[in-house]
């Protein structure tokens, strides 16, 4: 649906959020990467706030892990590559160990050679703080990430399963009480039950403690679910930068709205104003679109709609207003939570429109294999996409 | 033993017999009373206590020792050095490298042997312990390298970098985190040098010169000469020692790396 | 200081391998490089009065070899290693094969195959010597049989020396061949099965072409030390048994002839890096 456009550099995204612009605590200035020659990371910008759950998503290989390692200080940015900012301070030259940030691996990272205690001190033992301390400490960390300390203190990394692994660097990073944490696809390879438990802790972890989360992943789903905003990344450049919704419901581009969720994808050429909408020409139909900037006669345009904001109805029975395409259901797909039917439409395109499933045993969908059908959809409720 | 035909059970049997019979026999002949060693006369420790009179052999036995510990600590550094460089750090020539570092351990000992002796008499150094010594260096140091790679191989290098996000530089993370987790792999490495070390006859009898022996040079002298049944006594003596060092060693880092799963 | 010597460092990690480098490598630079080197400019060189060398450029060593009584040694020593090489596979092999299917006694299968591989090599040739000489074991056993009126020549023979290899170096044929075949993935095997092949077949179409490696691996690792043997000859051969490697050490002490010492050692190098570059060229990856 067309909202309000975001900026692409939105070092100004505090004042969306409506609150006082504090400094931010993360910033990249153009930061480009590259590794023999090829470039990972082009030319990346933007500030995270105190606090906020901030993710990097993206398929393998957009550069959201060669960014995340950025920020880290495993990797430095190229001359003349920009800058990573902490708090304010240039970091560029600065070794991992002279940041105050803390780290969550994918594969964990436990010390294999040291208790699960000794693995969580490990930190404040190079920080030296008293013996006194470290145990009180370590004990709160595990508590925190509900590992009993009584249980676990002593045991070894091999002896736990991965879920307790993950939580126990999890203690290991949290009981320095960074104000930074960075996330590497910490629940890449836990399975799909404990994964929504854990997006949820990590999620209040985060409101809780009040530490800033920087958090990589390629799985939207849980990008949508944890996240204040999301940079979603291709090809080493943000593409989009947004809150969840404003990434779901306004994807700017191709990219975002095929990456994030499902779309159909329509293309067609600007015909002529209409009143307060624009007629479009697509194959041999008209369909409309609200006005927006840039919108001219014979311009190419694309548009993305997504299945659920579309309705499917009988042949004359299109709800007045609406854009309509005639076409014929060739399968009916059953998703459990939702229905898909896939609309093949004259000239080879399909569509798949989303309907809820009232249950299928007792109030079926009245669609078939070769129905006529026709696929309809409110002119506002569709995105304009820029070019990539 | 499962789906294995009949004749390779047999075939197998045979020839783990074969590899072993030589050894065991001279194991037995070496508590025979005969100095002969064609029948079987009579149970004694005669030959071992006779290998406690000879001076030259405890003699040769301390300067095998010697030798063996001071190449092993020498070599073991060295080599596990190389190794962290040539698997952790990308420079110029590195192929090269290590296509180099394997030419020693193909090297016919023969060859070896007769090089380190030309530089020697070349620099017109004396041949000593020193000289063994350093020629056992010189051969062990890619077998180290060897062995200590292939356990940085399996080991997960995000854990250096976990340890640098915990504020230890890198040299803290080598020291309390990569040295422990390597420390079979040294060990296994160590061990192999010490027993190479040991072992070695051909490298050491041309850079030995006429003032010096080791215990292989000893042994090798008694064959030569005067077979008597000392040389089972000693052979058996060395035999044993070997099975428990390696026995001790495996356990060692069978536990450990359990432990560190 | 230490940051200081760190963040230098760590921006140039070609200064920092070397850093880690340069102990063993000026080790190995100095006494093993520069001596075969020095060994290179020996060969060249007239040979001295009392062993050593005279100034000056030769290639008489070299033009020696072809001498035919020297020629004779290098194949004779060429084809022991060959034998050796294969009768190892052939007795090694089938070893390997049923270690792998040995279940529960596999472990002391394989520390029964390792354990001579540890076991000093003078003492194991000793060991040969031991059984094979006249007033030896296997003599003695087969007289009082009366299987045999007189003793059986074995030693001092190039059997003994081929027996002495084979002993010596089966185990590091049997190693590399089970690393490999262990590494056959079963489902590759059943899939055969389902697609008609009977065992024979399965093994000659599939386990032994995919146990190459292994094959390949241990065939140089049996290879090239027999072919530079020195000691398994010196003790075991005799006269009848010479190799190149106890060519090479006469030079060194009764023959004193350093420059010939130094040619021939030069050519059994060179056979044995032929040998390797032939291995890495076509060895299946």
């Amino acid at each position: 649906m067309i909202g309000p456009t975001d900026q692409s550099s939105s070092l100004g995204s505090a004042s969306t959020r409506g609150g006082a612009a504090a400094d931010p605590v993360v910033e990249l200035k153009s930061v480009s990467k590259s590794f023999n020659g090829t470039q990972a990371v082009r030319d990346v910008s933007f500030a995270i706030e105190r606090g906020e759950f901030f993710s990097m998503l993206g398929p393998s290989g957009c550069g959201k892990t060669t960014t995340l390692r950025l920020i880290a200080g495993f990797e430095t940015p190229d001359t003349d590559g920009g800058e990573v900012r902490l708090m304010g301070a240039v970091v560029n030259d600065q070794r991992p160990y002279e940041r105050r940030l803390a780290m969550v691996f994918q594969n964990y990272a436990l010390f294999p050679h040291l208790t699960v205690e000794r693995n969580v001190a490990f930190g404040l033992e190079q920080r030296k703080t008293p013996k006194s301390e470290i145990g009180d400490r370590v004990r709160n960390a595990l508590a925190l990430v509900r590992l009993d300390p009584g249980t676990f203190a002593r045991r070894n990394p091999s002896q736990l399963s991965g879920g307790q692994r993950q939580r126990v660097a999890l203690a290991r990073a949290l009981v320095l009480e960074p104000t930074i944490l960075l996330l590497d696809e910490p629940l890449g390879a836990i399975d799909l039950q404990l994964r929504k438990e854990m997006q949820l802790e990590l999620k209040s972890l985060n409101k809780q403690l009040g530490t800033t989360f920087i958090y990589v992943t390629h799985d939207q789903e849980e990008a949508l679910t944890m996240s204040d905003r999301i940079a979603v990344m291709s090809n080493g450049r943000v593409a989009q930068l947004g809150t969840p919704a404003e990434i779901y419901e306004n994807p700017r581009t191709a990219f975002v709205a095929k990456f994030i969720g499902e779309s159909n994808f329509l293309e067609g050429q600007v015909l002529r104003q209409n009143g307060t909408l624009w007629d479009v020409q697509w194959k041999n139909t008209i369909f409309r679109v609200p006005n927006a900037s840039g919108l001219q006669t014979e311009k190419a345009i694309r548009i993305a709609v997504r299945p659920e904001w579309l309705d499917l109805v009988r042949p004359g029975h299109v709800p007045p207003g609406e854009n309509e395409l005639c076409g014929s259901v060739r399968d009916v797909i059953y998703l459990g939570e939702t229905m898909h039917v896939v609309v093949s439409l004259p000239g080879g395109t399909d569509m798949t429109v989303a309907l809820r499933n009232e249950g299928q045993l007792i109030n079926p969908l009245p669609w078939r294999r070769g129905d006529e059908a026709v696929v309809a959809w409110k002119p506002e409720d569709c995105q304009i996409l820029e070019d990539e | 033993m499962n789906r294995v035909p009949r004749w390779i059970v047999v075939f197998t049997a045979i020839v783990l017999f074969c590899m072993h019979l030589p050894v065991l026999v001279l194991v037995a002949f070496s508590f025979n009373a005969s100095k002969f060693s064609v029948g079987w006369t009579g149970f004694t420790l005669h030959w071992y206590q006779r290998l406690l009179e000879r001076e030259d052999i405890l003699q040769a036995l301390r300067s095998s020792l010697i030798v063996g510990v001071s190449a092993t600590v020498i070599a073991t550094a060295c080599g596990t050095l190389i190794a962290l460089a040539l698997a952790r750090h990308r420079f110029r020539g590195r192929t090269l490298y290590e296509g180099l570092i394997y030419v020693p351990i193909v090297t016919p000992e023969i060859v070896t042997g007769i090089s380190l002796l030309i530089l020697f008499v070349f620099l017109r150094f004396p041949l000593g312990l020193v000289t063994i010594t350093i020629a056992h260096v010189a051969f062990s140091i890619p077998f180290v390298v060897v062995v200590v790679m292939s356990r940085l191989a399996g080991m997960d290098d995000t854990l250096e970098e976990a340890a640098m996000t915990l504020g230890a530089d890198e040299i803290t993370a080598f020291w309390k985190i990569t040295v422990p987790l390597l420390s079979p792999g040294i060990i296994s490495a160590a061990l192999l040098t010490f027993i190479l070390s040991f072992d070695d006859f051909v490298i050491t009898s041309f850079v030995a010169g006429s003032g010096s022996s080791t215990l292989p040079l000893i042994i090798y002298s008694m064959v030569r000469r005067n077979v008597e049944p000392s040389i089972n006594a000693i052979s058996t003596v060395i035999v044993i020692g070997t099975s428990i060092m390696l026995y001790v060693a495996e356990k060692l880092t069978r536990e450990d790396s359990r432990a560190k799963t | 200081m230490r940051r200081r010597l760190l963040a230098w460092l760590t921006r140039r990690p070609e200064a920092e391998a070397w850093a880690l480098l340069s102990p063993g490598t000026f080790w190995m630079l100095v006494f093993f490089i520069i001596p075969v080197v020095v060994m290179c400019a020996y060969s060249a060189m007239p040979r001295g009065t009392y062993g050593g060398v005279d100034p000056g450029f030769t290639l008489e060593a070299y033009t020696r070899f072809l001498h035919p009584v020297y020629l004779v040694i290098l194949e004779r020593t060429f084809v022991i290693a060959v034998l050796t090489t294969a009768f190892c596979v052939l007795a090694g092999y089938p070893v390997a094969y049923a270690i792998t299917r040995s279940g529960k006694w596999r472990t002391l299968l394989l520390f029964l195959v390792v354990l001579p591989f540890w076991t000093s090599f003078l003492v194991r040739t000793f060991a040969m010597i031991f059984l094979m000489r006249d007033t030896g074991l296997i003599n003695s056993w087969l007289l009082g049989l009366g299987v045999i009126k007189q003793p059986i020549e074995m030693l001092y023979t190039p059997f003994a020396v081929f027996a002495g290899l084979v002993y010596g170096y089966l185990p590091f044929m049997i190693l590399p061949v089970y690393s490999s075949l262990e590494k056959i993935d079963p489902s590759l095997l059943e899939a055969a099965e389902v697609l008609g092949a009977r065992p024979t077949a399965r093994f000659w179409r599939v386990t032994l072409p995919l146990s190459a490696p292994g094959l390949i691996a241990g065939s140089l690792l049996v290879f090239i030390p027999s072919l530079g043997s020195f000691l398994t000859s010196d003790l075991l051969g005799g006269a009848k048994g010479l190799l190149v490697g106890n060519l090479i050490q006469n030079q060194f002490s009764t023959a004193r002839n350093w420059p010939f010492g130094s040619a021939a050692s030069l050519i059994l190098m060179t056979l044995v890096l032929i040998a390797t570059l032939v291995y890495l060229r076509f060895k299946p990856e």
